[in-house]
């Protein structure tokens, strides 16, 4: 099985010959910043425990041992890079009454490039990943504020598209986690 | 048969998943932090000046609506592969529905996994659980999904790696007054 870096990607074969498509731009993976085991502690706490308080910087800066102004100056840098890609309030979308699944569609190379923009063209598309082996080789996430919203977005994409869609709900939430050690 | 089942996960996952109670400045809260906190000394007090708040009512609200469950958690979200996460893989599952919730429960548990959710199967896709695990590396995926699939006893498991990401975006949460009805997006 292709279980390496190495391994051979669909669709690339083609890509590699093409004019580079709009949605590269938020594809690959870029080079890990260095980071010190202070920044790795802030990191942890800016995750998992960010202080509901009026000064969480200093509270923070007083944890790992920097001064409130340092710790605004990496948390500022790190926005910047991207390393920190949101901070704030992460928002259950079902109890603000929005509604989403997961969608599977099963889609020709040689349509690759026009349908993954047609999909994202849709503004409830929040993420949208090419994925291997197929058959279902584009995997997107579709939320809407309501059940209705989000079968209409589903009929758009579809008949943008042509392609016919798997939908897939969830019906239980086990785990959601996206905090991720990166001390240690 | 299975549409029962189906209804009835579905009915289980919207237990407690009702919208709970809102009023003006929570809505106006919450439209406030769509937007990242800012890396400065009060982060807070430009949110508060936003929603007509002081920052003590903005904190207190925000505590309060983490509790409802309205708010997930508070606090940074990174970019994994910028942790050295690499590879990652959508593994799915087919369990049987009676072992849905122990399987489910078995498979959150790794470390390596970072949503774990049972979603409704179709005629042409039977898997029912799905697991995204992340590693330094494809083999390293593999490893793991051999070892969840022994430590769960589950045999029918596909994994799905991620070649390219090609639309990440945060959706702008539009909250209506309650029996408003929902507009475009």
């Amino acid at each position: 099985m292709s279980a390496d870096g190495k391994s051979r990607v669909p669709g690339a074969e083609s890509g590699g010959r093409r004019p580079t498509p709009s949605w590269d731009a938020v594809a690959g993976p870029s080079e890990p910043e260095p980071l010190s085991e202070q920044d790795r502690r802030l990191l942890d706490l800016l995750q998992r425990d960010f202080p509901l308080s009026p000064r969480p910087y200093a509270e923070l800066g007083e944890r790992v041992g920097l001064a409130e102004e340092e710790v605004c100056r990496r948390v500022e840098r790190w926005q910047k890079s991207g390393l920190v890609r949101r901070l704030g309030a992460v928002f259950d979308s079902r109890r603000l009454g929005y509604r989403s699944t997961l969608v599977a569609a099963s889609v020709p190379p040689e349509r690759l490039d026009e349908v993954v923009e047609a999909i994202n063209a849709e503004p409830g598309v929040t993420h949208n990943y090419l994925r291997e082996p197929g058959p279902y080789n584009l995997w997107f996430t579709l939320t809407a504020p309501g059940e209705e919203e989000l079968q209409a977005a589903l009929e758009r994409i579809k008949a943008r598209t042509g392609m016919s869609l798997l939908s897939l709900p969830a019906t239980r939430l086990f785990k959601i986690n996206v905090r991720f050690e990166v001390s240690g | 048969m299975k549409a029962k089942e189906v209804r009835a996960a579905r009915a289980e996952a919207g237990a407690g998943e009702e919208r709970p109670a809102l009023d003006e400045a929570d809505r106006a809260l919450i439209e406030a932090l769509q937007d990242d906190l800012a890396a400065v000394p009060r982060p807070f007090a430009p949110v508060a000046a936003r929603c007509g708040l002081s920052e003590e009512e903005v904190l207190a609200r925000i505590r309060r609506l983490l509790g409802a469950g309205v708010i997930r958690r508070f606090g940074a979200t990174l970019k994994h592969y910028e942790v050295g996460l690499v590879a990652n893989a959508m593994v799915v599952w087919r369990v049987e529905p009676e072992r849905l919730e122990e399987v489910g429960t078995r498979l959150a548990s790794f470390p390596a996994v970072s949503h774990c959710y049972a979603r409704a199967t179709t005629p042409e896709w039977p898997y029912n659980l799905y697991t995204m695990i992340h590693g330094r590396d494809r083999r390293e995926c593999v490893r793991t999904a051999e070892e969840m699939a022994a430590a769960a006893g589950v045999k029918e498991y596909q994994l799905l790696f991620t070649v390219r990401e090609l639309k990440k975006e945060k959706l702008r949460y539009q909250v209506q007054r309650p029996g408003e009805v929902g507009g475009e997006g």
